[in-house]
């Protein structure tokens, strides 16, 4: 297992691996707005928290669909399902490796960009440590998306569309957790402990959904 | 150890890709699948393989070691019309990880890196990228794949696509050995594997009515 991880952590940072993209892709899409919202600092801190988790949220769904497609391509798809290994195990290690190589990236990166949006440090903090804990939950259940979507040419926009209703509630939750940080009454633990249970929820459905959809999807 | 398949038929679609195909293999033994394109030796192959669901009939291992596999398909090596190896990476890292992905069966052991190569005649290039090399070195790399995890069935689709001369004569000196090892293979081929006289199965057109089968 610690075989997959590394080669797929060595594929995504290799050419054409895609590691950069997202991480890429976040910064250019929070570095727009406040070009496009204009120099109302106060507006720019109040919805920064929105904005880099949306961000976030589209950058990891970004370089999902490859996620299978890639090994069925070659034909290493084939020999991954004849293994001992349960599929289920092998899908969660590679849930892990995209995650390392592209949702983490954006947990890095974050704080550089709250700068861009006029955040403070308590919002800043609070923002990566809910990416930290709420951008897996996307990987998992973008995995069971891949994996329906893995014999359609052009599936990209299709896993964007399969998962985002699924991503819905780990980006409400994550959000709200960030403002109940910053927002004196609210309390930032009760939505915070929401979001660590949709990634542990997700951790568990995802895989298991996703080895049941590449065992169907085989031709 | 056997490996038994009883009455196979398989569908693709709505079609009827074959019926009633039974064969046997023992150890030592190879069965060479012929027949013309679209005749259904890749599905047949697929079907042994566990990837592809049957319509109907059994697929089982018997006799001594056999109870080690959980299914027929963790006893199997697979060698498809792709090479199952990434292009960004270099030879070495792809065996390697073949090596520590797929582990090697009970009943044996594989070889390691240099020597799988070596015994691929590509002893000097392990260090270079996948993608760097051509189409005939891949499909060789292809087949050191096959010696570095034990498997005792080797499931070969056309195996010597894009193989020279030399290559066709030192891929049969590999089954050969893999055969001696008390190894099982089956292969579609529309090429002489060059391993003598051999069990064949003649696939017979389109929905294989006349299907023969013996091995």
């Amino acid at each position: 297992m610690t075989a997959l991880l590394l080669r797929d952590l060595k594929l995504s940072v290799r050419a054409g691996g895609g590691a950069m993209i997202g991480v890429l892709f976040f910064m250019t899409v929070v570095a727009v707005i406040p070009f496009g919202v204009g120099p109302d600092l106060n507006l720019l801190a109040r919805i920064g928290p929105a904005i880099l988790w949306i961000g976030a949220l589209l950058a990891s769904l970004l370089g999902l669909d490859r996620l299978f497609q890639a090994e069925r391509e070659d034909g290493s798809l084939d020999l991954i399902l004849m293994q001992e290994t349960p599929l289920v195990l092998t899908v969660l290690v590679k849930c892990l490796a995209h995650w390392i190589a592209t949702g983490l990236p954006l947990v890095i990166a974050s704080p550089l960009l709250a700068l861009f949006m006029n955040m403070d440090a308590p919002a800043m903090a609070a923002t990566m440590l809910t990416l930290l804990v709420g951008t897996p939950a996307i990987t998992f259940i973008g995995a069971a998306g891949a994996a329906v979507a893995v014999a359609l040419p052009r599936g990209g926009l299709l896993v964007s569309i399969l998962v985002l209703p699924l991503a819905i509630p780990v980006l409400i939750f994550g959000v709200s957790a960030v403002y109940a940080a910053v927002q004196e009454p609210a309390p930032f633990l009760p939505p915070f402990l929401f979001l660590t249970a949709l990634t542990l929820v997700f951790a568990v459905i995802g895989p298991v959904a996703a080895a049941a959809a590449l065992r169907a999807s085989t031709d | 150890m056997r490996l038994v398949a009883e009455r196979l038929s398989a569908r693709r679609g709505e079609d009827l890709i074959f019926r009633d195909i039974s064969f046997e293999i023992g150890a030592g033994e190879v069965l060479v699948v012929k027949g013309p394109n679209g005749s259904g030796k890749s599905t047949l192959l697929r079907v042994v393989a566990g990837l592809l669901a049957r319509e109907t009939g059994k697929i089982r291992l018997t006799g001594e070691g056999a109870q080690a596999f959980e299914t027929v398909a963790t006893a199997c090596h697979y060698l498809g019309h792709h090479n199952a190896m990434k292009r960004e990476l270099t030879v070495a890292e792809n065996l390697r990880f073949w090596k520590d992905f797929a582990g090697d069966s009970t009943s044996g052991s594989g070889i390691g890196i240099d020597a799988a190569a070596e015994a691929v005649g590509l002893g000097g290039i392990v260090h270079l990228p996948f993608g760097y090399l051509s189409a005939g070195q891949q499909r060789r790399m292809a087949m050191a794949k096959l010696l570095v995890a034990w498997r005792p069935v080797w499931i070969l689709d056309e195996p010597t696509a894009a193989l020279d001369a030399a290559a066709e004569t030192m891929f049969a000196g590999l089954v050969k050995a893999h055969l001696g090892r008390g190894g099982l293979a089956i292969a579609a081929t529309h090429q002489p594997l060059g391993l003598g006289a051999v069990a064949e199965l003649h696939m017979a057109g389109f929905a294989g009515e006349n299907v023969e089968a013996w091995a």
